[in-house]
């Protein structure tokens, strides 16, 4: 694939999954202000969220989103400032990317499944 | 220093390329330009001042200098607006090399329109009617609102992308391709997107509008490399970027 | 006899409108969240060996400087929510310049509002 296409489809998902964050950032912003309220307990959390369908979706969707939206960012960072090989830098993103992915997945799995 | 004077503190290179301010008191007169102060200088005070201009009217693009630290054509910009304290500090455009005193080497800001493809790549010849393009179009719209840059390279000297990433085409290269992506006429769209595509073109813009707030024709480059960002991605989408 | 550009090589008379600092603070934004995303997942993590584990962490952020950090990460999400909403406009919309500092302002009203309204109910 050409650089050309390469970086305008990375910047498409970069937009695309921040279009998503968007929406999924105002619940988490709503949910966090409102759950605070009286102090913040283990079994309130997990209360809310265990064994719930839509706040697993809802949470999936927000890691995957930022498993693709916070590597491109720091990409790009990165790219302007460390001057990196591009082949290192990318290589390191994609680690990172799935490590945010891995993490995020396993956090979702703990607060509404385990 | 009395208060009918100005304090003109101007940067002069030596023969070596290395530079430093030197200072000038300069009579203020009404309606006084800055280029006004700079030929002041180099009529009354050190013939030996270098710097450029042509038209005086702000429709050359020429004498485009780094004035109290911004970027700005002195042929149109008045002492009174931008003096501080009775100090006007001159320097020649950032993000381009001097060729001496206040002369710019604009070589690599032109060859990046080259590069962006910024010529016309006509579809028909001169035999053919002209082309007949309604003024109230969406394109000849997009095209009129960044067709009147005069190249003066005030954009370019103060975006921060082309100073981190010196590859990058910048503003003003990237306005002109988008005036001719929008331009019906135009047939060189497919490999002008790729030319303006990825890390060199109009990705590597964050939209930090510098650009736009300096541009003295009031243009938004910023608005156009948003065309492009769209556009491109568009193209790769469909396979369409070289 | 001073360099053209301060030290770093950078003049910053030129940056200091909206939209420039919009960028710094979308840019700091994102980095800081983007550096506590691993350890926000690893402690929500401690939710799978068990509620007491989870319960355990939070006992542990009851600390003034995690507090304030809480508070801030909230103000750094709801700028990066509303920073790149506009720059979603911008690129999407070709919104040009004019009202572009209220924009910004606005943003960073925004900002505060979230993490003033967390601040009050963490209280
Ligand atoms: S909007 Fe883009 S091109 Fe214009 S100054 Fe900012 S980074 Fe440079
Ligand atoms: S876009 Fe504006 S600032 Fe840039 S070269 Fe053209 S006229 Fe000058
Ligand atoms: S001298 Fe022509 S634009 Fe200033």
């Amino acid at each position: 694939m050409s650089a050309a296409r390469r970086e305008a489809l990375l910047w498409l998902a970069s937009r695309v999954s921040a279009m998503i964050l968007a929406l999924c950032v105002v619940v988490h912003l709503a949910t966090m202000i409102v759950a605070v309220r009286g102090g913040l307990t283990a079994a309130e959390i997990l209360g809310r969220t265990r064994g719930s369908m839509v706040w697993a979706l809802f949470y999936g969707t927000f890691v995957i989103a930022v498993a693709v939206h916070a590597p491109l960012g720091l990409r790009t960072v990165l790219g302007e400032s460390a001057r990196w090989p591009e082949r290192v830098l990318d290589m390191g993103l994609l680690l990172f990317g799935i490590l945010v992915l891995f993490t995020g997945l396993r956090a979702v799995v703990a607060v509404t499944m385990a | 220093m009395p208060t009918d004077s100005l304090a003109a503190r101007v940067w002069r290179t030596d023969i070596a390329g290395a530079g430093a301010f030197v200072s000038y008191v300069v009579p203020r007169s009404p309606s006084q330009t800055v280029l006004e102060v700079v030929t002041y200088i180099q009529r009354r005070l050190d013939p030996t001042l270098a710097y450029r201009f042509a038209c005086r009217v702000g429709m050359c693009g020429s004498c485009a200098m780094t004035v109290n630290g911004k970027a700005r054509w002195t042929c149109r910009t008045h002492v009174q607006a931008v003096a501080r304290d009775g100090v006007l500090e001159i320097a020649p455009l950032a993000n381009l090399p001097v060729v001496r005193d206040l002369v710019t080497d604009m070589r690599e800001f032109f060859d990046k329109w080259a590069r962006a493809k910024g010529h016309l790549t006509p579809t028909t010849t001169r035999h053919d009617p002209l082309a007949r393009v309604a003024p109230d179009s969406d394109k000849r719209r997009a095209v009129d609102a960044g067709i009147e840059c005069i190249g003066c390279g005030v954009c370019y000297a103060s975006c921060d992308v082309v100073r981190w990433n010196p590859r990058y085409l910048g503003p003003a290269a990237l306005n002109r391709a988008w005036t001719l992506v929008n331009d019906v006429r135009d047939g060189g769209n497919r490999e002008r997107l790729g030319a303006v595509a990825g890390d060199a073109g109009c990705h590597a813009c964050h939209t930090q509008q510098t650009c736009t707030e300096r541009c003295p024709k009031h243009l938004t480059p910023t608005a156009a490399i948003a065309g492009l960002k769209r556009l491109t991605a568009l193209a790769a989408l469909r396979g369409e970027l070289p | 006899m001073t360099a053209r550009t301060n030290v770093l090589g950078v003049d910053w008379r030129t940056r200091g409108h909206a939209g420039w600092w919009a960028f710094a603070l979308h840019r700091v934004s994102g980095v800081a969240l983007t550096l506590f995303l691993p350890a926000h997942f690893w402690a929500l993590g401690q939710a799978l060996t068990g509620e007491a584990a989870l319960s355990g962490f939070l006992a542990w952020t009851d600390q003034p400087l995690v507090r304030a950090s809480e508070i801030a990460l909230v103000f750094l999400l709801a700028a990066h929510l509303a920073g790149g909403v506009r720059l979603l406009f911008v690129e999407f919309r070709g919104w040009r310049a004019g009202w572009q500092p209220s924009l910004i302002a606005a943003v960073v009203g925004i900002a505060t509002v979230c993490a003033l309204s967390f601040a009050l109910n963490l209280a």
